[in-house]
């Protein structure tokens, strides 16, 4: 068995999940809470990684990462080689991949908390960032969760991107699907099995994590 | 309830229009006036011309699904309903053979592949004059090629590269294409400044104004294509008829024409096995 590609697999995912959490919030705060009449075309961009098929995505980030492309000349400039072909690359592909996934849960969660409790918190003195960290985030953990674990899995599970920027290098963008999808090519379907059992297990367990907090079966934050 | 009858209506409309196209296509599938080609995507434009010499000549619409070898393979193996494969690797139409999946007698050596260095047009390197050496060039930061685990084409570059003797050297800047075409394809967007590819692609409009140099037949091993008419075939004799094409001379000058080569009379199939 393969465990670099499963390895790279997990880091993968949980670099692009934590990312996703930061860039995310602050997207879905705004799209949460803003008044502006032009805010369902971002909810639509937001939304477009799910329409778009992986392997196109994937190829006009290839051809974006290129040295004819915007981003691949300023990542030239900066860093002296191209963008595809490095966890780097993959990464960027990835978080645009997974973006709605980690988006949509926060937004929902956020427009969940009950306003009254935000004009209070108001009332009572408290700024917008203050009402952030102390009410409307711990009223979403559910939604927090939701997103990071579905972008984490999601990105587990990612291959059509991978393919198209990836270039396959064992160690750095040799992923699990990546692998399995290898195995099965070359008629090894003995090892794509195990692989694929372990990526089966793995994600079937960060799943009814979620679903089961979610659910209030486990609940991570006890009431003090 | 007049606007829901009338959608209604549409619906029964768009449902009888499309159970009339399937019919249609079952009873052109019956009469054997179509046949479903499985083709590896090193065939994608030489098999174009192929196809519609054969069509106007038979009058049997083929229908050509592009693909890797290895993919149409374990498909066929799992009753994937095509015709006739054509594969870049006469390995997988042989142990289709063995395994009974293929009518008996029909398996053929359609072609050899050849192989090239292929560079962007602005590249400053002297591909011409320098030939493999060209991969050298400090400006080669990434060599594409197909994925050597299993396209044929992958690991004819790879004893390519090992017979220049530059394998190891040049192996950490290797990427790999999941088939051939994808391999063209990190070149043509400028991700891999050289790619190894297979000489049937340089054909296409996008790729002729490259720079390329074709690697001498003596550097790999062949790359032997075969192709078989399979067992389920739901139209044996126009999947043959249009194998004879192939065969004939009007689809081996086709072939000729898309950079493909052909096994050598005294080293053919029937005498090796």
């Amino acid at each position: 068995m393969n465990m670099d590609a499963l390895l790279l697999s997990l880091r993968l995912a949980l670099c692009v999940s934590a990312i996703l959490l930061l860039i995310g919030m602050p997207i879905a705060y705004w799209l949460a809470y803003s008044n502006w009449r032009g805010k369902f075309l971002l909810e639509s961009i937001v939304a477009l990684p799910l329409v778009l098929p992986p392997t196109v995505l994937g190829f006009y980030a290839l051809v974006a990462m290129g040295p004819r492309g915007p981003l691949g000349k300023l990542w030239i400039v900066f860093f002296g080689h191209g963008l595809a072909f490095t966890f780097g690359g993959l990464l960027l592909a990835s978080v645009l991949y997974s973006f709605p996934f980690a988006v949509q849960p926060l937004i929902a969660s956020f427009e969940g908390v009950d306003r009254k409790l935000l004009d209070a918190s108001a009332v009572l003195g408290a700024g917008s960032l203050r009402t952030f960290w102390r009410v409307i985030l711990p009223l979403s953990l559910p939604g927090v969760v939701t997103a990071l674990v579905l972008s984490f899995a999601h990105t587990l599970g990612e291959f059509g991107v991978v393919l198209m920027v990836g270039g396959n290098l064992a160690g750095v963008t040799r992923t699990v699907s990546i692998d399995i999808y290898d195995h099965v090519q070359s008629l090894e379907y003995a090892e794509a099995n195990h692989m694929a059992l372990v990526l089966l297990v793995i994600s079937f367990a960060v799943l009814s994590l979620v679903y089961g907090v979610n659910r209030r079966v486990w609940n991570p934050w006890p009431a003090k | 309830m007049t606007g829901q009858s009338r959608t209604l209506g549409s619906w029964l409309r768009f449902v009888l229009l499309f159970a009339a196209i399937f019919v249609m296509q079952r009873e052109l599938l019956a009469q054997g006036r179509e046949i479903r080609v499985a083709a590896a995507s090193d065939l994608q434009f030489a098999m174009e011309e192929l196809t519609k010499n054969f069509e106007k000549q038979a009058g049997t619409k083929v229908n050509v699904t592009y693909g890797s070898s290895g993919n149409f393979f374990s498909q066929i193996q799992n009753g994937a309903p095509f015709d006739l494969l054509f594969s870049a690797d006469i390995e997988y139409p042989r142990r289709l053979e063995a395994a009974g999946l293929a009518e008996p007698d029909t398996l053929y050596e359609y072609a050899v592949g050849r192989i090239v260095i292929w560079m962007a047009p602005e590249a400053k390197v002297d591909l011409n004059k320098l030939g493999w050496k060209a991969l050298l060039d400090a400006s080669v930061q990434k060599i594409a090629i197909a994925n050597p685990e299993h396209a044929p084409y992958g690991r004819a570059a790879v004893a390519a590269l090992q017979k220049a003797g530059i394998y190891e050297s040049m192996k950490t800047k290797l990427v790999y294409g999941e088939n051939i075409s994808q391999a063209a394809q990190f070149v043509q967007s400028g991700n891999a400044q050289a790619g190894i590819i297979a000489l049937s692609l340089m054909i296409s409009s996008h790729m002729k104004n490259g720079k390329q140099w074709e690697i001498p037949a003596e550097m790999h091993p062949a790359i032997e294509q075969g192709a078989v008419v399979l067992k389920n075939a739901r139209n044996k004799n126009a999947a043959r008829a249009f194998l004879e094409f192939v065969k004939s001379a009007a689809g081996r000058s086709i072939l000729a024409r898309f950079g493909f080569a052909f096994p050598e009379p005294g080293n053919s199939l029937g005498l090796r096995r």
